[in-house]
C-alpha cells in the first residue's frame, strides 16, 4: 500500500467506508433500508435456530449408545445409526454372508474411482469392469467357491441402492445417446420409434413404470417363465433414465453447427465416423450439466423401488425405525440417510465439473 | 478404402475432373440453380464471382453434394453423383473444401483435425498421417502450433489449417468458398499466399471469391454467376477488359 516512489501525485487510500469488511457489510448486507431490515431479520432466525441445533446435534447427543441410553437425553440419539448399521447397509442378506456385499461394494467404488481418471478411458478399462461386474455378480449371488446361493430377493439395502443407480446410469447413457440420434434420423421409421418411445416414458411417472414392471409385466409372459424382480425393477430405472438422457443429448445435437457436419461430411467420413469422431464428443460435452441433474434424479429416484417391495437404502432404514426400540430417532436417521444422498450427489456433480474444465480447448 | 477401385475407373486426362450438364436444383419451389453446364479439366483454376445470393456457394456446395441436385448430371472424376452414399463418399474424398467460416473441429488439436480424415478415411496408419499432417502444415506456415487447439488461432491462421486439412486427404479438386470473406483485412494476404502457392502446384481448383486480384493472376478461367445461371466465362483478361454481358459490366462496375 505504499506509493511508487516515481509517484509525482498523492496516492489515497479509498475511504474505509468502502474497503474491508466493513465495506464488504455495507455493500453486500446494508445497501439499502430493506437489504438492512432483511439482514437483521435473518440474523435473528439464525439465531433462534442455530444454537438449539447445534445443542441438539453436538452437545447434548449420543454417538454410539444402547437405545436405552436415548432415552434420558434432550439431543440427538445419532446412535441409531451405528447400532443399526449392519441392517441398514446390507438389509437382508444372510448374516455371516455381509462379507460378500460389502466386498463387491468396494470394489464397484474403486472401479468408479478408477474409471473418473480420463488417462484410464481406454480399451482395458471396459475390460476391467466386464472382469469387475462378473466377480461382483459371483460376491452376490454365490453358489460357487462354497460360498452359499443368495437370491436376489434378498439384496437390499446399500449394495441394492448402489447397483440399481450405478448400472441405470451407465446403460441408460448410451441407450440415451442412440434414442437422441434416432430421433433425428432420417429414416421415418427409426424416427417415429425413438420420438413414441421417448414421449410415452416421459409421459409417465417412474413409479408406475416400476408397477408395471412388477405387476403387469410378468402377466404376459408365458406361463413358467419368470424374470427377477430386481432386473426388472431395472430396467425399469434404465428405460425410464434413458429417456430423459435422450432429450438432453438432442439439445446437445442440436446445438452443433451446421458447419461441423458438412467439414465432416466433406472429408469423406461417413455417417458413423461423423457422429462418433466429430460431433457427439462435441455435442456430449456441451450437454454435461444437464446430463448429471439426470444422472442426480436417477441416483435418487432408485428410492422410489421401495414400492413394489424392494429394500434400498431408504427402506433398510425406515425398517429399522420401525422397531420399536429405535422407533422415536427417524429424525436422526434419516438426516443421516441425507447426509449420505448428498455426498454422493455431490461427488458427481463435483467430479462432472472437472471433467467439463478438462475438456475445455478454448474455444 | 476405395484406393485400388480409384484405379480402375481413373479416367484418361482429357476427359474433364468435373461435368455439371444441363443441372438444375431447387430449394422448394425456389429454382436457386438452372441449367447449369460446366466442364473442368484436371489443374484448372477456376475463380466464380456474382453477387450474394446468385447460386455460388450452391454451385460448389453440389459438387461434392453437400446440397443435392433434382435434374442434370454431376460427374467428378469418373463418379455420378447420384443417392448412392458410396458414391458420394468416394467423391468426398477426392474434393476437398475450405469454408468460409473454416469449421475446423474444435475439440481436436490442429493435428488431430488434419489426420482424423487420412485415418478414418484413407486408413492410412497414424505415424504416416503425422508425418504427412506436419508436412503440409510446413507448407502454410504453421507447424509450430500442430498441438494447439483451433480456439487459439488466429482467424487467417485457422483458415491455413482448414486448407491444409483438405489437403492432406491428397484431394484431386479443392473446392473454395469465399475463404477469405470472414478475415480480417492483414490475414487476406496470407490465405491467398497459400492459395497462390497452390495454384502453382497444379492443384485443380475452383473458388468462389470476390478478391479480383486473385482472380486476375491466378485463374485460367472467370465464370460470373447472376439469379442461379452461368452468365458469362471467359479468360481473366477478356473477363474483366472486355466483358460481354451487361450484367457482368454492372457487377464488375460495382466491385472493382
Ligand atoms: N437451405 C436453403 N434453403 C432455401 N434457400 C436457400 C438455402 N440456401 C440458400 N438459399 C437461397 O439460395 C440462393 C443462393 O444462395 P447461395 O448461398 O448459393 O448464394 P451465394 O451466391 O453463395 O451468395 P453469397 O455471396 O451471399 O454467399 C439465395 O437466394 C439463398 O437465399
Ligand atoms: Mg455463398
Amino acid at each position: 500500500m505504499t506509493n511508487p516512489p516515481s509517484a509525482t501525485r498523492e496516492y489515497l487510500k479509498p475511504p474505509i467506508t468502502e474497503v474491508g469488511v466493513l465495506g464488504w457489510l455495507r455493500g453486500n448486507l446494508f445497501n439499502s433500508w430493506y437489504n438492512s431490515l432483511l439482514t437483521v431479520l435473518v440474523l435473528l432466525a439464525l439465531w433462534q435456530v442455530v444454537p438449539p441445533f447445534f445443542n441438539w446435534a453436538f452437545i447434548n447427543s449420543v454417538w454410539n449408545s444402547p437405545a436405552e441410553a436415548c432415552r434420558d437425553i434432550d439431543g440427538a440419539c445419532w446412535s441409531v445409526i451405528p447400532q443399526n448399521i449392519s441392517f441398514i447397509i446390507f438389509g437382508f442378506f444372510p448374516d455371516g454372508q455381509q462379507w460378500r456385499p460389502g466386498l463387491a461394494m468396494l470394489l464397484m467404488i474403486g472401479l468408479v474411482i478408477y474409471s473418473k481418471d480420463r488417462k484410464h478411458w481406454k480399451k482395458s478399462l471396459g475390460t476391467y469392469w466386464l472382469v469387475g461386474l462378473v466377480v461382483m455378480a459371483t460376491l452376490m449371488y454365490g453358489g460357487v467357491f462354497g460360498m452359499p446361493v443368495v437370491e436376489t430377493d434378498q439384496w437390499s439395502g446399500l449394495p441394492l441402492t448402489f447397483m440399481l443407480a450405478l448400472f441405470g446410469m451407465v446403460a441408460a447413457y448410451p441407450l440415451g445417446v442412440l434414442l437422441a440420434l434416432g430421433r433425428r434420423s432420417r429414416m421415418p421409421a427409426i424416427k417415429t420409434l425413438c420420438v413414441v418411445y421417448i414421449e410415452m416414458i416421459r409421459g409417465v411417472p417412474l413409479i408406475s413404470l416400476l408397477f408395471m414392471s412388477s405387476v403387469m409385466f410378468p402377466l404376459f409372459l408365458p406361463e413358467g417363465v419368470t424374470i427377477d424382480k430386481v432386473l426388472r425393477a431395472q430396467v425399469a430405472i434404465i428405460l425410464f433414465t434413458a429417456a430423459y438422457i435422450a432429450e438432453v443429448v438432442r439439445g446437445g445435437l442440436q446445438a452443433m453447427a451446421r458447419g461441423q457436419f458438412e467439414a465432416a461430411d466433406s472429408l469423406g467420413l461417413n455417417y458413423n465416423q461423423t457422429m462418433r469422431l466429430v460431433i457427439l464428443p462435441q455435442a456430449l460435452k456441451i450437454v454435461i450439466p444437464p446430463t448429471v441433474g439426470q444422472m442426480l434424479s436417477a441416483f435418487k429416484d432408485t428410492s422410489l423401488v421401495v414400492i413394489i417391495a424392494l429394500y434400498d437404502v431408504l427402506k433398510t432404514t425406515k425398517v429399522t425405525l420401525s422397531n420399536p426400540k429405535w422407533t422415536g430417532y427417524s429424525t436422526e436417521a434419516y438426516i443421516a440417510l441425507a447426509i449420505f444422498y448428498f455426498i454422493c450427489c455431490f461427488a458427481m456433480s463435483n467430479y462432472s465439473r472437472k471433467l467439463e474444465k478438462a475438456l475445455h480447448t478454448g474455444h | 478404402m476405395n484406393q485400388t477401385e480409384n484405379q480402375d475407373v481413373a479416367q484418361p486426362t482429357d476427359r474433364p475432373i468435373i461435368e455439371v450438364n444441363s443441372m438444375h436444383k431447387w430449394y422448394g419451389d425456389f429454382h436457386v440453380l438452372s441449367d447449369i453446364n460446366l466442364q473442368v479439366q484436371l489443374k484448372e483454376r477456376i475463380v466464380i464471382c456474382g453477387p450474394s445470393g446468385s447460386g455460388k456457394s450452391t454451385l460448389i456446395r453440389c459438387i461434392n453434394r453437400l446440397e443435392e441436385h433434382q435434374r442434370g448430371q454431376i460427374i467428378v472424376n469418373g463418379t455420378e453423383l447420384t443417392n448412392d452414399i458410396k458414391n458420394i463418399e468416394k467423391v468426398r474424398t477426392e474434393v476437398g473444401m475450405v469454408f468460409q467460416h473454416f469449421n475446423l473441429f474444435p475439440h481436436l488439436t490442429i493435428l488431430e483435425n488434419l489426420t482424423l480424415g487420412p485415418i478414418w478415411v484413407r486408413k492410412t496408419p497414424k505415424k504416416e498421417a503425422d508425418e504427412m499432417a506436419m508436412m503440409y502444415l510446413e507448407k502454410v506456415h504453421i507447424a509450430e502450433q500442430a498441438l494447439k487447439y483451433p480456439g487459439q488461432l488466429s482467424g487467417g491462421q485457422q483458415q491455413r489449417v482448414a486448407i491444409a486439412r483438405s489437403l492432406c486427404m491428397k484431394p484431386k479438386v479443392m473446392l473454395f468458398d469465399e475463404p477469405t470473406s470472414a478475415l480480417d483485412p492483414e490475414m487476406i494476404k496470407e490465405v491467398l499466399d497459400v492459395m497462390i502457392d497452390l495454384a502453382e502446384e497444379g492443384m485443380t481448383m475452383l473458388v468462389v471469391t470476390h478478391e479480383m486480384g486473385f482472380a486476375k493472376s491466378v485463374a485460367d478461367r472467370v465464370m460470373f454467376m447472376d439469379y442461379g445461371e452461368i452468365v458469362e466465362q471467359n479468360t481473366p483478361q477478356t473477363f474483366f477488359d472486355n466483358p460481354q454481358h451487361e450484367r457482368t459490366k454492372l457487377f464488375l462496375s460495382q466491385i472493382l
